[in-house]
């Protein structure tokens, strides 16, 4: 006799007990600490921090552990609870010209004021696996120089000078910055929402939509006028007392990327530039972002808007990878009553297919 | 470290509001899909989070929650919204669709009629009943503004060109108070009747796509047709096998693997109900007990 499956509780509730025990692995081997992860998967955090869209070390630590190291599964971990927190408000814009650097480059000029500073990086290390850092090796101390005494300016500051590149828009304060987390985004969309959402975005998704652009797909010319990594202070300004209070001091990787741009009828040819930024030491990142951004202001400079990048649609509809894990594997649920639907429907095409080609042999065979 | 503390239902009060602002906009222009500002809801987009963000911001503490999906209130996800209700919100739940004041499905409606004062609240994955035609949000909503839905038309037409009769067995469009053509979500077309006239106020939710659109009690649903092709039901060639239904959806359950199948409700509760009122299948089944494991 058939019995319906019941049990659905006690079976969700082991599931998730035998999680929890996976997750733990092999007793024998020590528990990792979210200090540990903080340290030393430093990058992991960051990436979990941008995408999860909230700052907290410690926060987007312990989302890499309870999501097993899933990066997509920690960073939906964080926009959850990000979701549920309250605002304050709108922090002042932060002053990147007046970060404390710890690596900054241009790919621009050999040399600029303030100088290359190269900083902690895998560029030009040699990808050999390195048996030395199984277990118990100490790293050298870092070289150290004084402190240098002159300002860091932006490299596209120093080309806007002489206004061989668009000026950066002029903020406006009646006009204040679009969220998309707190606003349904409707198209076209503005800048400020383009560019939170690319934020937000799948680092992969943006990685391979950057690199189409290069390859031919609404190409615009890149070079990375500069990327720089390091601390910048946020404040807030507090209607009580009056003026800007400093809240504390986050590390930020930017990207200006300077690209080519024929003029218009009305317009000089000049550098035109494409943004990316993001929290922590996100160099990958914040490049395709910033081809991104570049590839979709294609509408705004009257360019011809064929390849994928530069479909704003296309592109934000379809960036947000914890929007994306979910509705793919939304296919994991039940969807037997559908199915059962198809199923019904095969049959009935399927059977007067078989009476169509019936009909036909004995038509043939008559004839 | 920030230790999280939810509100009642989980949701904050300002959320619930901006919900609720929608719900009501969407229920004043029925079939209409209103913009929210969907939230980042604990479970993953695509499992519920509109209908959940829904039920959220409409449910009081008198309310009798049921939670069904496919038709049953057993299945896994169905389970994990409840218990996310029960423990939020602490309401009273029920699989009696009867009892329940707020019934959140996913893919059903509930055999039972409904009645007056009930709220149905759809999950929806894909509101834009247009979107496999095309693809653009500002195409399609451009479409719905000048109620242009030849390219609907169109489609069901090719299918009878090519098949026979309309090939859209879930999911299938209608139109609502002669105005909106409106996505049911993925529930089978079998469903259609049910909305149409309904006393119960019902309400849909698509969390990811951040769309909200409703049907207001008493209001004409209409499944898009031809004169000459109306709208059928699917209809099973056999009762279930579990209570005798005739009338109800059913799911086909392969009993090995030789080819052997049944046919049972999909409805659970309606199944159940109607064993115990004394009704009998082909292969009555024992009353339904939890299967014990280990």
């Amino acid at each position: 006799m058939y019995v319906a499956v019941k049990g659905g509780e006690r079976a969700i509730e082991n599931a998730h007990r035998l999680l929890a025990h996976e997750r733990r692995g092999d007793k024998d081997v020590p528990e990792v600490t979210l200090p540990q992860i903080s340290e030393q998967l430093a990058l992991a955090v960051d990436r979990v921090m941008s995408e999860g869209s909230l700052y907290d070390r410690e926060l987007a630590a312990l989302a890499i552990k309870q999501a097993r190291g899933d990066m997509i599964e920690a960073i939906f971990l964080v926009r959850a609870f990000r979701a549920t927190l309250p605002r304050f408000g709108a922090s002042e814009p932060v002053e990147t010209g007046r970060m404390q650097v710890r690596r900054r480059i241009s790919s621009t000029f050999k040399d600029i004021p303030g100088g290359q500073i190269l900083g902690p990086t895998f560029d030009y290390t040699h990808r050999l696996l390195d048996p030395e850092l199984e277990e118990g090796f100490v790293p050298e101390e870092p070289a150290t120089a004084a402190c240098s005494e002159g300002a860091t300016p932006r490299v596209t500051d120093i080309l806007g000078r002489d206004g061989l590149i668009e000026p950066s828009p002029k903020a406006d304060a009646d006009q204040p910055v679009g969220d998309l987390t707190r606003e349904p985004l409707s198209f076209p969309a503005d800048r400020d929402l383009r560019l939170q959402n690319l934020a937000r975005g799948d680092e992969g998704f943006l990685l391979a939509l950057g690199y189409s652009s290069q390859r031919g797909y609404g190409r615009n010319h890149p070079f990375a006028g500069e990327i720089r990594f390091g601390e910048v202070e946020v404040e807030f300004f507090a209607e009580d007392a009056g003026f800007a209070v400093p809240l504390g001091a986050i590390a930020l990787t930017e990207c200006q990327m300077v690209n080519q741009f024929k003029g218009s009828a009305t317009e000089a040819p000049c550098f035109t530039r494409g943004y990316g930024l993001a929290f922590g030491q996100s160099e990958r990142k914040t490049m395709s972002m910033a081809l991104v951004d570049r590839a979709l202001r294609a509408r705004e400079l009257g360019e011809e808007a064929l390849a994928p990048a530069q479909d704003e649609e296309f592109v934000m509809s379809h960036s947000d990878n914890v929007q994306a894990t979910g509705f793919v594997e939304h296919l994991k649920l039940p969807h037997y009553v559908d199915f059962q639907s198809e199923l019904g429907l095969l049959r009935k095409l399927r059977r007067e297919f078989a009476q169509a080609q019936t009909e036909v042999e004995l038509r043939e065979a008559a004839e | 470290m920030n230790t999280p503390a939810y509100n009642f239902a989980y949701l904050d009060e300002q959320t619930k509001r901006m919900i609720r602002r929608a719900i009501l906009k969407a229920i004043a222009i029925p079939g209409y899909q209103v913009p929210f500002a969907s939230r980042e809801m604990p479970m993953p987009y695509g499992w519920g989070t509109g209908g959940v963000q829904v039920t959220a911001a409409i449910l009081g503490r008198d309310d009798v929650l049921k939670v069904i999906d496919q038709g049953s209130d057993d299945t896994t996800n169905a389970i994990s919204i409840r218990k996310f209700f029960e423990k939020t919100a602490g309401v009273e739940t029920t699989t009696s669709t009867a009892e329940a004041t707020v019934i959140q499905t996913r893919h059903r409606i509930p055999e039972a009629t409904l009645h007056a004062g009930q709220v149905l609240v759809y999950q929806v994955p894909i509101p834009e009943p247009l979107r496999f035609l095309e693809p653009r949000e500002t195409e399609t909503r451009r479409m719905h503004a000048l109620a242009e839905y030849g390219l609907m038309h169109v489609k069901l037409y090719e299918d009878i060109a090519r098949f026979g009769h309309i090939a859209t067995s879930y999911a299938y469009p209608v139109k609502v108070n002669g105005r909106y053509v409106m996505d049911p979500s993925p529930t089978p077309k079998f469903d259609n009747p049910k909305m149409d006239n309904c006393a119960a106020l019902q309400l849909f939710g698509a969390g990811r796509e951040k769309r909200i659109y409703a049907v207001p009690p008493y209001t004409s649903v209409v499944s898009l047709d031809f004169e000459d092709h109306p709208f059928s039901r699917y209809r099973f060639d056999a009762p279930c096998a579990l209570c005798g239904s005739e009338d109800s959806y059913l799911d086909e359950i392969v009993t090995d693997d030789q080819g052997g199948r049944m046919f049972v409700c999909s409805d659970t509760d309606h199944c159940e109900s109607r064993q115990a009122q004394g009704h009998r299948g082909t292969q009555s089944a024992a009353p339904h007990k939890e299967a014990r494991h280990g």
